[in-house]
């Protein structure tokens, strides 16, 4: 784990730690059971391509849970991730690598709390964002 | 506008539909495949030593996962009704369009959660390949002491 990060370190457009993911099928068969979520189109390749798509595709609820992973990352112990809003917008594939990033875009106090709101976005090797996204988290302080 | 299905009242008659509430018990097992599944080395997800000696006292979910399944009888009970319904109004094929989740508090192992899903709304909007339609649903979450853990909201895109 990373060390603590403290809301005085954030400045408002710095990126975060980016986070890599090397989606396979295994890790698309191993979401669907930690998820439940057993639609075809993410293991089975002719149910997928008989409903119009070159292949499998990566869940978007898992490219979620991958950025919610680079919130929890960052925040560290000490900070909670508050909100996450992710659009599922363009297909991934097992076999590319994705990359997981984000950037902030504003920080302020509220109520007591220490507020950092971000700017999340999955991107693959094309670097397109198919999934963008924003987050709200809270960050301990060193004052 | 292009010609293309339109809402029906069939439809339109769900918005505001509930589900029946899901009972989820959050299990240290459930919590454990979900970070090997996502393949997050985080010992707050993980490690009993390490979260008894943290703030959480316990295993705590990693964000956006609120217990198994994460696709439920209760909420998708609801929103196979929608799917059928939209089927039959011309918009068969289906895809995740997205998920918001707001946290009001950590969701710890042995946490016994209830949730109930709401239709929020059901639009329909013309894309790149024709029409589609979004379905929003709504679930709020609320753990064995009563407090409100979490507010999701989810968006089912059928085309």
């Amino acid at each position: 784990m990373a060390k603590q990060v403290y809301y005085e370190d954030v400045e408002e457009g710095m990126e975060i730690p980016s986070l890599a993911k090397d989606v396979t099928t295994q890790q698309l068969v191993k979401w669907a059971g930690a998820s439940g979520d057993y639609y075809q189109i993410h293991y089975d390749k002719d149910f997928a391509q008989a409903t119009g798509l070159p292949g499998v595709i990566v869940h978007g609820r898992l490219k979620s849970s991958f950025l919610g992973q680079l919130l929890s990352d960052w925040v560290g112990e000490e900070g909670m991730v508050k909100k996450v809003s992710v659009q599922h917008r363009g297909m991934d594939f097992p076999g590319e690598q994705m990359t997981c990033k984000g950037k902030v875009t504003k920080k302020h106090v509220q109520d007591g709390e220490h507020i950092v709101e971000l700017e999340i976005w999955t991107e693959n090797p094309r670097g397109e964002r198919t999934a963008p996204g924003s987050a709200v988290v809270a960050l301990p302080s060193r004052g | 506008m292009t010609q293309g299905p339109a809402l029906t009242d069939e439809v339109r008659a769900m918005i505001g539909a509930t589900s029946e509430p899901d009972i989820l018990e959050v299990e240290r097992g459930a919590i454990r495949r979900y970070a090997d599944a996502i393949e997050d080395p985080n010992p707050l997800f993980r490690d009993v030593e390490h979260a008894r000696n943290s703030r959480y006292g316990e295993i705590i979910c990693p964000p956006g996962f609120f217990g198994w399944p994460v696709k439920r009888s209760g909420r998708m009970g609801l929103t196979a009704k929608v799917r059928e319904a939209l089927a039959k109004a011309g918009y068969p094929r289906l895809l995740d369009g997205g998920v918001e989740y707001e946290c009001f508090l950590p969701i710890r192992a042995g946490d016994t959660l209830t949730a109930y899903s709401k239709i929020a709304d059901i639009t329909e909007r013309e894309g790149k390949t024709g029409k589609m339609t979004f379905t929003i649903t709504e679930t709020t979450y609320v753990n064995q002491n009563g407090d409100l853990v979490v507010k999701a909201r989810g968006t089912m895109i059928c085309r």
